[in-house]
């Protein structure tokens, strides 16, 4: 598997951390219902289909990466800089 | 018997006999030309096997190379190349492979047909690990592993190309050329010693001159050519996603690597692996000298040698009439030639048989003689090798790696590739069922220029004349007849077995296959399936197409973990990261323990020290009465600048930072979003926009990837940067009563306690080097960390540790340091271990409430703020079991120590030679609330029960008085 890192270009995967659904963009506010806090930190979907997540470039830039791809095909859309991602 | 008369010959040795063999001809070969017939034992009735095929694909014939850990199994001789000296082993038989005491399996043979194992031994359960299994293993199988760690070399690399051809036949080789021309970059792979595919094998023209010719001038071409690569001895064995090719390269040459594991990525691929012959399932095949009709045309043709004296040939399609009048040419006589099909015109000056069938063979360790049905009666016929060729099965099997399924072919009675099945990835020629020579070249040129048009260039076609017959075969499975009919050799499967799984119900090819074990020995059934699916079908009443296809999994062939691995054994597995004093530290005789990937002292022996805990003992006396010296540099450094690293500081930790004043350092604690402690660690601000964070070794690499984190994805908003600077600095702890007079033998400029007062950093001059002070303490003492720039760290380390034995004291390990912290009750992940809560480790006032930072919202979950939670209490023991033990868990005095009545767990221990007296941290339940209470612990794993009070986590000098003086 390669992700195209917008810094670095096509790479392995081995030179990148996974971390798991794009939701952690979006932290809830500190003071934001225990339902929310529980979402954001526990439910996950699991979808067949398309998903984005997050991958950080460790052995690479140092950039934190989402990535939108698919479980089925395993097909790799494309990804954009954390940073820059819409929240 | 050879052909032709070799100009150079070596010598092997096959089970310790002398051979001779050409260099690089294949074993196979050699051991044919010797007239050793019988090779192998069969995996299940230990039958006598010979040489079956001249390729990857092969059966029977696999063979131990080496002795010693250089041992390897279940190598095929048929792609062994022969070198002198080499050493060939049979396997699977004792004590020899003539006499081999198992063929006794053979005789009890009916009663262990398909399914025997799962109907025999399935009771008492017991039975099955003590004695089925372990004499089933003993009886069937293949070559062993030695055992011992293999010292051999392997290698793995990673290629790149426009274009992967798989396979060097007129297909491949006409593709390579074509998209070669026009300028893609191309690798060209082929398992074989040599390219050419079956042009090497077979009697051809192509553009008018011998095949073998035409390979040749091919060849040139494209060697000369920048952007092709030639990669023979190279099979690819996997198809992944994206373009991703696994292949494995058998290594040439005595000095390098055996072999190599590639990675190839490719924007396109084109599929030129050729097809596989398949054997006939006629009564007792499988005698060693009956072999594919193809392997016997190699042999003759390519290796110049002829497998008997007089052959005989039995086939269902035009390729059997090819042989013959191959070995005619070679000078081997063909005793008899004979053709299933009844409509064929066949000439010869040999016997031969149209309409017939082989319905019985004889020859105990090798081929006598064969019995023909023909026209209603039989014939008897003296024969020492037998070519049988029941048609050609395309090599579809890289095609299926991503769950393709192949398609049925009536008019060839095979099964070929579904387009499509591998994104990028297109078959061409005998792969793809295209089989005359002609439309091989055609059709691989064809190909070619589609993908490289694809790619933007503008290959052109040209295609030479050849060969263009056509395929005709009439399908022939099985042949009736008394004995067994061996359809997959490797793993000992015959038709009746397969009718067996049919009658019991395993009608699915899938259930068939695993009652049966077909097509899953090593080889993966390549030349079996097909005549296994064919019978099912027969026996299901149902059309093959309908039956299906088992899934081609990869690899294609065998791969030797070693290769997939290589480069990851040993330090390859776990580097080694090594502190600025290692070495003088390892040549004071310390031992080293790993740290993650670090290796730092344990503890530094004395002379007249016979225990570890003399040594420890007197570390500790070190610190806490005069000065010891601590390699700390393992810690993680984070330097953090930018306007709002203050702010990210305050975020990350439970604690302010922000308020932190310049030439300060601060104790931090940083959560996990879920409100558990993730890491502590010591902040100092060298400037207003320059900190530098100190982790735990332990959490060096989580805790920077954790604020990448923080600043990239959660709060983008803030302007600050981090970067590790662990390798950069080395850092030395100075602990003790005398650490300021050590000191300030080596600072620029005296210190004293006014101008350093606890907590206090900055630069300062170590003997003349740039470097960074600060006052925190580990210990409890009055305590430094003084560093330099890692280059100096060696001189340094020297310098101190002198220094300290001049005034007393002297080096220290890790085991000291561990009695050090547990005396004063300092944690690490022994206690922040990834379950525990700031309020669990006492901490909970330092989770900040006029901020956010990360972890605050969840920690606030009334389950983490329960009082009933396991809280980090201090153990002393009270009876007469002095001895603690991590791990040990703790149990109300009169409860019996079993889960239910848990109380909490010691997490760390240590004998203090400043109490003297052993120490326990430990998780209690309400612990806080229990000083003074005692309570059992409980070592269920080493059986110890010791008696322990309750008490305050800080065993010494609870008001810190030293750590300020
Ligand atoms: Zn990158």
């Amino acid at each position: 598997m390669r992700l195209t890192c917008p810094n670095c270009g096509e790479r392995d995967r081995r030179e990148f951390y996974y971390y798991g659904d794009a939701i952690a963009l979006r932290r809830p506010a500190p003071d934001a219902v225990p339902e929310a806090w529980d979402d954001y930190l526990h439910n996950r979907k699991n979808p067949a289909g398309d998903t984005t997540d997050l991958w950080f470039h460790e052995a690479g830039c140092g950039a934190w990466l989402v990535v939108d791809r698919n479980t089925v095909t395993h097909a790799v859309h494309g990804a954009t800089l954390a940073e820059k991602a819409k929240r | 018997m050879r052909l032709r008369t070799p100009e150079h010959m070596v010598t092997f040795t096959f089970d310790g006999k002398p051979v001779q063999g050409i260099p690089g001809e294949p074993v196979a070969a050699a051991l044919l030309a010797h007239g050793q017939k019988l090779v192998a034992r069969s995996f299940k009735y230990h039958r006598p096997r010979g040489i079956m095929s001249a390729g990857s694909e092969e059966q029977n014939a696999l063979v131990t190379v080496g002795r010693g850990a250089q041992t390897e199994p279940n190598v095929r001789a048929t792609i062994l190349e022969v070198s002198e000296g080499l050493e060939v082993f049979s396997q699977n038989a004792w004590p020899s492979l003539k006499y081999d005491m198992m063929a006794v399996n053979d005789l009890i043979a009916p009663f262990l047909g398909a399914g025997f194992y799962y109907k025999t031994f399935m009771w008492p359960k017991a039975f099955w690990e003590k004695l089925y299994e372990p004499v089933i293993r003993r009886a069937a199988g293949l070559g062993g592993l030695s055992g011992q760690t293999n010292p051999d070399q392997y290698e793995k690399a990673f290629g790149f190309c426009d274009i992967l051809i798989v396979g060097a036949g007129p297909a491949g080789l006409m593709a390579a050329r074509t998209a070669g021309r026009a300028g893609a970059d191309v690798v060209l792979a082929d398992e074989d010693t040599a390219m050419g595919g079956r042009l090497l094998r077979e009697v051809e023209e192509v553009d008018g001159t011998a095949g073998t010719e035409w390979v040749a001038t091919v060849l040139d071409e494209l060697a000369a050519m920048d952007n092709v690569r030639l990669m023979t001895r190279t099979t690819v064995t996997g198809a992944y996603d994206q373009g991703t090719y696994a292949a494995l390269e058998r290594v040439v040459g005595k000095d390098g690597p055996l072999e190599c594991f590639w990675r190839i990525v490719a924007k396109r691929t084109i599929l030129c692996a050729g097809a596989l012959e398949r054997p006939i399932a006629f009564p007792n095949n499988e005698r060693p000298g009956i072999m594919m009709a193809s392997a016997v045309r190699s042999y003759v043709n390519r290796w110049g040698v002829a497998p008997g004296k007089a052959v005989t040939i039995f086939g269902n399609n035009d390729d059997a009439h090819r042989t013959a009048h191959d070995l005619v040419a070679a000078g081997v006589k063909v005793a008899a030639l004979i053709d299933s099909r009844d409509d064929v015109e066949a000439t010869g000056d040999f016997p031969i048989y149209t309409g017939a069938r082989v319905v019985a063979t004889k020859g105990r360790h090798a081929l006598e003689a064969i019995t023909v049905s023909h026209d209603g009666g039989t014939r008897d016929i003296r024969t020492d090798c037998l070519a049988m060729s029941g048609g050609w099965n395309p090599t579809v099997h890289l095609t299926c790696h991503m769950n393709g399924r192949p398609a049925w072919r009536e008019d060839i009675a095979s099964f070929v590739p579904t387009p499509d099945s591998i994104p990028g990835m297109v078959a061409a020629g005998a792969c793809n069922g295209t089989f005359s020579t002609a439309a091989c070249l055609n059709e691989g040129a064809q190909v070619a220029a589609e993908v490289a048009g694809g790619l933007g260039l503008e290959p052109r076609v040209t295609v030479p004349a050849a060969e263009d017959r056509t395929y005709r075969i009439m399908p022939l499975w099985a042949v009736p007849g008394k004995g067994r009919k061996w359809i997959d050799f490797q793993n000992d499967v015959h038709v009746k077995d397969i009718k067996l799984a049919a009658q019991e119900n395993f009608r699915s090819v899938e259930h068939m296959k695993r009652y049966t074990t077909q097509g899953m020995a090593p080889d993966q059934g390549k030349s079996s399936n097909v005549v296994a699916l064919a019978v099912l079908a027969d026996a299901t009443g149902r059309g093959i197409p309908e039956t299906g296809t088992t899934t081609f999994r990869p690899p294609y062939v065998p791969v030797p973990i070693a290769a997939m691995g290589a480069g990851s054994q040993g330090k390859g597995f776990a580097p080694e990261r090594l502190t600025t004093s290692h070495k003088v530290t390892v040549a004071q005789a310390a031992p080293m323990i790993e740290a993650g990937l670090w290796y730092r002292p344990s503890y530094f022996p004395k002379p007249g020290e016979t225990h570890w805990r003399q040594s420890c003992d007197r570390e500790v006396g070190f610190v806490r009465n005069a000065v010891g010296v601590c390699d700390v540099s393992t810690l993680g450094k984070i330097d953090i600048q930018g306007p709002d690293a203050a702010a990210l500081l305050d975020f990350v930790y439970a604690n302010t930072f922000s308020t932190l004043k310049r030439g300060k350092v601060r104790y931090g604690l940083m959560l996990r979003e879920d409100g558990h402690v993730m890491d502590d660690g010591t902040t100092a601000r060298l400037g207003d926009q320059h900190f530098v964070m100190t982790t735990t070794t332990a959490a060096a690499g989580l805790v920077m990837r954790h604020l990448e984190f923080v600043l990239q994805v959660l709060r983008p908003d803030l302007d600050a940067r981090v970067m590790s600077v662990t390798e950069q600095w080395a850092q030395f702890a100075v602990a003790g009563p005398k650490a300021r007079a050590l000191l300030n033998t080596v600072l620029d400029r005296e210190i004293t306690n006014d101008d350093w007062p606890f907590m206090a950093c900055g630069p300062v001059g170590v003997a003349g080097v740039a470097g960074r002070l600060f006052r925190i303490s580990f210990s409890g003492e009055h305590a430094y960390e003084v560093a330099v720039p890692a280059r100096f760290g060696e001189s340094l380390f020297r310098l101190l540790v002198t220094q300290a034995e001049m005034l007393g004291g002297g080096a220290y390990g890790m085991e000291a340091l561990n009695v050090l912290r547990i005396e004063k009750g300092f944690i690490t992940h022994a206690e922040i271990h990834g379950r525990t809560t700031a309020l669990d480790i006492g901490m909970d006032r330092m989770v900040s409430l006029k901020k956010d930072c990360v972890g605050q919202a969840a920690s606030r979950r009334p389950g983490l703020l329960d009082e009933d939670r396991e809280q980090l209490v201090g153990l002393k023991p009270v009876g007469a079991v002095k001895q603690l033990t991590a791990g040990a868990h703790l149990f109300e005095q009169r409860a019996e120590a079993v889960r239910a009545n848990g109380q909490g767990y010691v997490t760390s221990v240590c004998y203090s030679p400043t109490l003297q007296t052993n120490l326990g941290l430990a998780f209690l339940k309400g612990g806080r609330a229990r000083h003074g209470e005692v309570v059992q612990m409980v070592d269920h794993l080493r059986g110890i029960t010791a008696q322990v009070t309750v008490c305050d986590p800080v065993f010494f000098d609870p008001d810190g008085g030293r750590a300020r003086g």
